[in-house]
């Protein structure tokens, strides 16, 4: 049994310490919010923050969750700057098949609590989650949305 | 340990064959007009057959059951029964944009699923699929009619209530209302009794001058959703006491697990439930799906030898290499695709002759959620299944022949797809339902399958590997005036639905390369069918996604031969052809006027290059930035416009264009998919690599409206980005590529 905090709830968790948190958050926690698409840390679909940075959870283990806290995209809109995120989401009409869109708002979301105003080579920097739908403008507009207020 | 007796992927792929077919007019599946065949034309014979066994079906004409579609709450709630999947096109939006537009429902409320297997679905022509880009176009009009017919419904049932005469009432939003009184009726109220009444024939259709929401730039229904993770895929679907079933497929297509060396230890790890060896797969059901793939990857299998290359199976020494080596020395006599003119007479007396060879390579579909199938046998008998398709009732027939029970009995639940491109049709073994029901069989207990990437990248079907030798013979001004074209390849129309669909030279094989609308006089064009071993796919744009490349490409080889400016001879060549012409000078205009360089620019020289293609209906004329750096490609603007006749949604529609010009961006680029003894060489994204942000370009559409009839959108976009930075790249190098993707090359400019 290993207990970790996932959106501010201590859980426990009866899984292999080799087991990436990506799976205990989707098949033991239920919370299929956060995606798999490769599981070798390269597409960014499982992205969720631990201790406010975004992380690929598919290559993250249990084990070294420890004290961390977990935000998911479940929990996203509780925060001021992820709800945001998700507003200019929705305003700038960025998902298509949706399927790496969890991933891209967390990404985006440390992004912005880190830096409120980055710059589009920030922005190259801390958006490499891969979109096979080809949103990337969209997502980067909705980023510089957010960013200017 | 279970043994199951191996399904035989030939017999699936005959089963694709439609029986009967031949006594139906080849007219009638070109009704979308040329070279939009490729999907429409599936199956007019098997999803009646699958029809047929509804119970009470009776003979139905699709889209005109109102029931079937529309569920009304009594809270006003709407629910749409769509005939489509949802998977990022945005057919959810737009399907609720035409029913609520005639049901005078603010789509916005609406909320719309894909429907279950049924004869009312079967809207595109008389069957059902989402595909080549046919959904909107082929369903307007019936769906138009349903919400008219469904408002009437509406009116009639409140004039009952109300006790007036029902052309005393109008609507608003979902209210019935009479002017004289003020009384309102919600639908919502009435809807029992409405949809109880009987739908009257020819309801007049609303003036499309007083449209309120189709051709309005609407809000995706699902954006908010969608960013939050609300959103349910197939792979998110969770059934109480289901096991997570993980495989291992074996490396060469068409070889059997012989053995398990320490299937005992496997038993014995963690979770584990049971082992299993499946046709050309093994399988670890365990109580979680990391279990699951940890244990079915410690399993040591030894496979059956490979054997020869075959229809279904690779053989050991069989390589993508060698395969485009064969199609090029292949000596087998062509079909003609297209003739116009007397083209020997027209090489005879040409000034000068140039030829060249263009080739693609096999490409995955690689959409980002991995394919998973739910299987569960109910107690009543019947099996459930939740999984990713684009076609219900085929999907169904196929699951009841596996599960050995009538179609009738199979359920089949068609979540939204995390991207499909022509993924998620039946292609023998590279789908997991087959997997799912064997195992849900072997162990009593409903299993969930789900492909690791690895998994999928061994099984995905692929975008055929494609060969085309071009000639063309040019006069003394240096103008074309005769080309020739001769394919060697397979494509996947012919083989999984039979000439009577694709015609004697598979149109899915040729789309691309005839019907091109430039004035040269003499044409030949011809396909020589080469099979291949490997699952050939559906991959979005088909035959367009190489072919409009290989021409594209070699219009500019002609113009340079003969020193004409590849736009200005575009622009000759369309003299006779209005909607070309304008879209061509359309697109000119968007790029600030087309100038092909090579120019200086602040980062190094660019140059640009142009191309036009007349995929599924639609038109697009498309030109491309681009300059070298490190002696790779650099994308910089991609400008398109395009012309799909008339819209529903112009925001979802620049948005699909958007998405397309992406995903053939990637292909030109970087993808490509290299089989090497007989073995796939990708595995994942680090050996596939697809189009990252770091090389997206700006990307900027113009749509235009020439109310031509309306064609399709989700596949358009995509062929003509390839050639056009090709083209570009002749014009910064002078090196014309005729081989994809780019990647593979390295480059100087001149
Ligand atoms: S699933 Fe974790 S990065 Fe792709
Ligand atoms: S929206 Fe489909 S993968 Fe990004």
């Amino acid at each position: 049994m290993a207990g970790i905090n996932v959106n501010g709830r201590d859980f426990e968790v009866a899984a292999e310490p080799d087991t990436p948190l990506l799976w205990v958050l989707r098949d033991t926690l239920g919370m299929t919010g956060t995606k798999y698409g490769c599981g070798v840390a390269m597409c960014g679909a499982c992205t969720v923050l631990i201790d406010g940075q975004a992380t690929r959870s598919c290559q993250f283990p249990l084990e070294s969750v420890g004290q961390s806290r977990i935000t998911t995209i479940e929990s996203i809109e509780e925060d001021e700057i992820g709800r945001k995120v998700v507003d200019a989401w929705v305003d700038i009409q960025v998902p298509q098949c949706g399927y790496c869109q969890s991933g891209q708002v967390m990404a985006a979301t440390s992004l912005l609590k880190q830096n409120p105003h980055p710059t589009d080579a920030d922005i190259a920097d801390a958006m490499t989650n891969l979109c096979r739908c080809g949103t990337y403008n969209r997502i980067a507009d909705a980023i510089r949305q957010v960013a200017a207020g | 340990m279970n043994f199951f007796s191996s399904i035989d992927s030939a017999q699936v792929v005959r089963l694709m064959h439609p029986e009967g077919i031949t006594n139906l007019s080849r007219r009638r599946f070109l009704s979308f007009g040329a070279g939009a065949v490729v999907l429409g034309a599936l199956l007019p014979d098997i999803p009646r057959r699958a029809f047929a066994a509804v119970p009470n079906a009776g003979p139905v004409k699709p889209g005109t059951r109102v029931p079937a579609f529309l569920l009304i709450g009594k809270d006003n709630s709407v629910k749409l029964l769509s005939p489509f999947v949802e998977g990022g096109q945005g057919i959810s939006t737009g399907q609720a944009q035409i029913v609520g537009e005639e049901l005078d429902v603010n789509p916005s409320r609406f909320v719309v699923e894909c429907a279950p297997p049924g004869p009312d679905y079967a809207v595109v022509g008389g069957i059902r699929m989402t595909g080549g880009s046919f959904s909107t176009r082929s369903s307007y009009d019936v769906l138009r009619r349903m919400g008219a017919t469904a408002r009437d419904m509406f009116i009639r049932a409140a004039a009952s209530r109300l006790g007036v005469a029902p052309a005393s009432l109008t609507t608003e939003d979902g209210v019935v209302i009479h002017a004289a009184s003020g009384r309102r009726v919600p639908y919502g109220d009435i809807a029992a009794e409405a949809l109880a009444l009987e739908p009257a024939e020819n309801v007049p259709l609303r003036d499309p001058a007083t449209f309120r929401y189709i051709r309005k730039p609407m809000p995706r229904l699902d954006a908010r959703d969608k960013s939050t993770g609300k959103a349910i895929y197939a792979i998110d679907q969770k059934v109480d006491g289901m096991l997570y079933a993980a495989v291992q497929h074996a490396p060469h297509l068409g070889t059997e697990p012989e053995n398990l060396a320490n299937e005992a230890a496997v038993k014995a790890m963690p979770g584990v439930h049971s082992v299993h060896k499946l046709p050309g797969a093994v399988a670890v059901t365990a109580d979680s799906w990391f279990r699951a793939r940890k244990a079915v990857e410690t399993l040591e299998v030894r496979w059956t030898q490979p054997t020869p290359t075959g229809f279904g199976s690779v053989a050991a020494d069989y390589s993508s290499g060698g395969l485009l080596a064969a199609l090029k020395a292949s000596s087998g006599s062509g079909i003609s695709a297209e003739q116009a003119g007397d083209v020997e007479a027209a090489f005879a007396s040409a000034t000068k002759v140039i030829e060249a060879e263009y080739d693609a390579p096999y490409l995955a579909h690689a959409q980002l959620e991995p394919p998973s199938t739910i299987a569960r046998f109910n107690a009543d008998g019947t099996l459930e299944l939740w999984m990713p398709n684009q076609m219900p009732e085929l999907f169904q027939l196929f699951a009841s022949q596996t599960a050995g029970i009538p179609q009738d009995r199979v359920i089949i639940h068609s979540p939204i797809l995390g991207g499909f491109f022509g993924r998620h049709f039946t292609y023998g073994p590279g789908n997991p339902f087959p997997q799912a029901i064997l195992l849900a069989k072997a162990t009593g207990k409903p299993v969930k399958v789900l492909w690791s990437r690895e998994e999928e990248f061994k099984r995905d079907a692929l975008r055929p590997l494609s060969f085309s030798r071009f000639s063309a013979a040019l006069d003394k001004n240096g103008k074309p005036v005769a080309i020739k074209v001769r394919t060697v390849g397979e494509g996947p129309l012919g083989r999984y639905f039979g000439e009577a669909v694709a015609g004697p030279a598979d149109s899915s094989a040729v789309e691309g390369l005839v019907e091109k609308p430039y004035a040269i006089p003499n044409r030949s064009m011809e396909l020589v069918k080469f099979p291949h071993p490997v699952t050939i796919a559906f991959w979005r744009s088909v035959g367009h996604s190489m072919n409009d490349y290989f021409y594209e490409g070699f219009f500019d080889e002609m113009a340079d031969a003969g020193g004409q400016d590849p736009y200005a001879l575009r622009l000759e060549l369309l003299g006779d052809t209005p909607r070309h012409l304008n879209l061509l000078r359309t697109v000119g205009e968007l790029s600030g006027g087309w100038k092909r360089g090579p120019y200086a620019s602040a980062d190094g020289k660019r140059a640009r290059g142009v191309s036009m293609a007349s995929p599924f209906g639609s038109e697009t004329a498309t030109i491309a930035e681009v300059s070298l750096a490190d002696g790779q490609v650099k994308v910089h603007n991609l400008w398109i416009a395009f012309d799909p006749g008339s819209i529903v949604n112009p925001a979802i529609v620049k948005s699909q264009v958007e998405s397309a010009a992406a995903l053939g961006l990637s292909a030109t680029l970087f993808e490509e998919l290299v089989y090497a003894d007989g073995v796939r060489q990708s595995s994942n994204f680090d050996s596939y690599p697809i189009l990252a942000r770091d090389h997206m370009p700006a990307v900027h559409v113009e749509i235009v409206e020439s109310g031509a009839p309306m064609g399709g959108v989700g596949e358009p976009g995509l062929p003509g980005i390839g050639p056009a930075v090709v083209n570009a790249v002749a014009a910064l190098t002078g090196n014309h590529v005729r081989s994809l993707p780019l990647a593979k090359a390295t480059f100087g400019s001149r």
